[in-house]
């Protein structure tokens, strides 16, 4: 579904990505792991086309990114609250991308219906702009309408951060029914290595914009990765993105 | 502490990515400064034996007195409209160990520094040496005299301040404001009270005993504390939200699904405008500057220049156009990546944005036909003028707006949010009045006021007809900017 091929991002003679190759087939539930400035969130601003890459090119469906913007009518994200709209109630902003996408007022209902134990109550019917929410349910908002429109492939960057633990639990268990209900390519990054390996089928690990292990999720994976993170004697890299 | 803040402005002045926009604009300003002040210390030097010649019998420090209030009215109104009061950041001040007041302090002491305050001193100072050298008054009465001015312009300097900061706030609280102000006009015009005369005996007794002028600089102390105690209290990050959590309007502005493809986007734009303080400022001043035909259209001065008609009537029918226009794609900026990363087409973006702005057109365009009173010649201008914007204006300034990267806080209220309401806003926009004007004059003056007119309406029809055309290739110039505009657009503060 999603192939890079030979992408870097250079800042002032700077590498913060370098992948050579990386081949993400659809349906695949992707999880991509590494500290602060490893580069995760800029592979995800280069697939969707928000910074340009220095080389190299990224696929979403056989579509350069860069050049088409075909990819978007199947595609959905959530990186941060400049996804969000400040000034709309959470049911506005969900009618608004349910527009985007094709969707009219009783599909969105229908698909907010299925959320209601998700919002636990704090967001629908609340007459509160968006702006006026906390962090984490505007990050509720954010993740539920990229599940609008059946979207193939769904960019997720540091979902399970400031999310209480009944909402992380909730939103596995999510991620994972839409998954393996249909085809949903989910591309998601994480510090937490837990969540990480409870969701995703293949896990790369990202350390200062290189790939250096891709891993098929296991029973071992967790023990790994955490061998992996604890091992490494360069840990604190400033965040330079 | 001054000189740190004043540092860390510099630095955000210089390491902003609309940097070279903003020292064009300062450039330019800096012109403008040299050009007003050379042309008031003309007038504050030519101002005594000026009345001396015309008014003879009359000592000039009393005539001059008398219109001090007017001037002071006048210039509160220009302050208010031009002068951009210093903003910050407070948010990560707030958590270090610096005391609120300092804070307070620079953002009022720095207020000080601006143009405005030193351009009065271009008349006070020379006017009050020409009255020392020609002996009419002691050295003391006058230095008490001068004393008494510079703190009453100080005083409008803060008074400004405060107008300002509930103008933004709370609009209802300026009502009372202009409410006396025109009630005191008028008592003036009819010559029931005539309260600058009053005023400027006032001032006459600070002549007789100087050190009465301690009255208006008291009256400034304590303008300044209750600035200070009034910024003070909005030293919190919810200062702006107070009381307002919970009352959400959720008008749905179904009437735009006439509009087809565009709709969604322009509901967006309608609640964008609705609900944000500041988009919706740009509504009420445009309705508040549709009486400034009032100025020049009963003014004989202007009967023989018909070229300055086409200016006044793009600005009227043009101000919604001219303030919330030359934001574009700004006014988005909170929420750019995510609509750089939907199913938006940037044209069907654009086109909802050029449709706002020529129903704004219309709209002005009708409200100001009560100018027909005037002459039916100020309306067909001002229709040709509606036209003109309409056709050539708008994608001008959307294709303008592919150059911005300045982000503009919606939801955010930091220390006063008055971004973008001063003096480099108007100037902006002076290509787009300064051009049809320059058509018109030439035009008129070889071939004809019916030719010059046919000429805008070509223009502005021209532009109609081909306005898919011209949004398909600013389309094409926004997907090229794209990555600098969401880039600038992070930037928060300023």
């Amino acid at each position: 579904m999603i192939t890079a091929t030979n992408i870097t991002k250079v800042y002032n003679g700077t590498t913060v990505l370098n992948i050579e190759h990386l081949d993400i087939p659809a349906g695949q539930n992707f999880g991509l792991v590494g500290n602060n400035g490893a580069g995760k969130t800029t592979f995800f601003s280069l697939l969707l086309d928000l910074i340009q890459p220095t080389t190299g090119n990224i696929f979403n469906n056989e579509i350069t990114v860069s050049q088409n913007e075909e990819w978007k009518s199947f595609t959905a994200s959530f990186i941060d609250e400049s996804f969000l709209i400040g000034y709309l109630t959470p049911e506005e902003y969900f009618y608004f991308v349910g527009e985007l996408r094709n969707r009219n007022k009783a599909d969105v209902d229908a698909l907010l219906a299925e959320f209601e134990d998700f919002f636990h109550g704090e967001i629908l019917g609340r007459k509160k702009y968006l702006r006026d929410l906390s962090k984490g349910n505007q990050k509720k908002v954010g993740i539920v309408a990229t599940l609008i429109g059946d979207p193939r492939v769904v960019i997720l960057d540091e979902p399970f951060a400031n999310l209480d633990p009944t909402t992380q639990i909730r939103l596995k268990k999510i991620i994972r029914e839409r998954a393996a209900a249909n085809e949903t390519t989910f591309l998601i990054s994480s510090h937490d290595l837990i969540h990480v390996t409870e969701v995703c089928e293949r896990i790369v690990v990202l350390d200062k914009g290189e790939v250096v292990k891709d891993i098929q999720t296991s029973e071992a994976t967790l023990r790994e990765l955490e061998d992996y993170f604890s091992g490494e004697p360069m840990q604190h890299q400033p965040e330079n993105i | 502490m001054f000189t740190r803040f004043l540092s860390l402005e510099w630095k955000a002045f210089f390491r902003s990515a609309s940097l070279g926009k903003s020292l064009g604009l300062r450039i330019l300003m800096i012109f403008l400064a040299l050009y007003f002040s050379a042309v008031f210390l003309f007038f504050g030097i030519g101002l005594y034996p000026l009345l001396q010649e015309f008014f003879p019998s009359d000592d000039p420090l009393q005539l001059v007195n008398r219109f001090v209030l007017v001037w002071l009215v006048l210039e509160l109104g220009l302050r208010f409209m031009l002068q951009t009061l210093p903003v910050m950041d407070i948010k990560p001040l707030m958590l270090l160990p610096i005391p609120k007041r300092k804070v307070v302090n620079f953002v009022l002491i720095k207020s000080l520094y601006s143009f405005y305050n030193f351009l009065p001193l271009f008349i006070i100072i020379p006017f009050g040496i020409f009255n020392i050298y020609k002996n009419e008054y002691t050295v003391s009465s006058i230095l008490g005299w001068m004393v008494a001015m510079i703190a009453l312009s100080l005083c409008v300097n803060y008074s400004n301040f405060i107008i300002k900061k509930r103008f933004t706030e709370n609009l209802k609280a300026l009502i009372p404001v202009i409410l006396t102000i025109v009630i005191l006009g008028a008592l003036e015009y009819f010559q029931v009270i005539e309260i600058s005369f009053y005023f400027g005996k006032l001032l006459d007794f600070v002549l007789a005993t100087p050190y009465l002028a301690a009255i208006p600089v008291i009256l400034l102390v304590i303008l300044y504390k209750w600035n200070q105690h009034n910024l003070e209290g909005k030293f919190y990050l919810d200062a702006g939200l107070k009381g307002k959590k919970g009352i959400t309007n959720t008008r749905d502005f179904d009437w735009t699904k006439k509009f087809g493809s565009i709709a969604p986007f322009l509901q967006l734009d309608l609640k964008l405008i609705w609900r944000n303080k500041r988009p919706k400022t740009t509504i009420y001043m445009s309705l508040l500057l549709l009486g400034y035909g009032l100025f020049f259209y009963p003014n004989d001065i202007y009967q023989g220049m018909p070229w300055f008609y086409v200016f006044v009537g793009i600005f009227i029918t043009g101000i919604f156009m001219i303030n919330f226009g030359q934001f574009v794609p700004s006014w988005d900026a909170s929420y750019y990546p995510m609509i750089m990363s939907q199913n938006i087409p940037l044209k069907q973006y654009l086109a909802s944005k050029a449709g706002l702005i020529s129903f704004s057109v219309v709209v002005l365009a009708i409200l100001s036909t009560p100018y027909i009173y005037f002459g039916w010649n100020i309306l067909l201008i001002n229709m040709v003028c509606a036209l003109y914007n309409i056709g050539v204006n708008v994608p001008v300034l959307l294709y303008a707006g592919s150059f911005n990267k300045k982000r503009i806080d919606l939801d955010k209220s930091p220390f006063m949010n008055y971004q973008g309401t001063g003096a480099t806003q108007w100037l902006v926009s002076l290509p787009l009045m300064a051009l049809p004007v320059l058509l018109y004059w030439l035009t008129d003056k070889f071939l004809g006021m019916e030719t010059a007119l046919g000429l805008l309406s070509a223009l502005g029809i021209a532009g109609l007809l081909l306005r898919p055309v011209l949004l398909n290739s600013i389309a094409k110039r926004y997907q090229e900017r794209k990555y600098a505009m969401i880039n600038g657009f992070k930037e928060t503060g300023e």
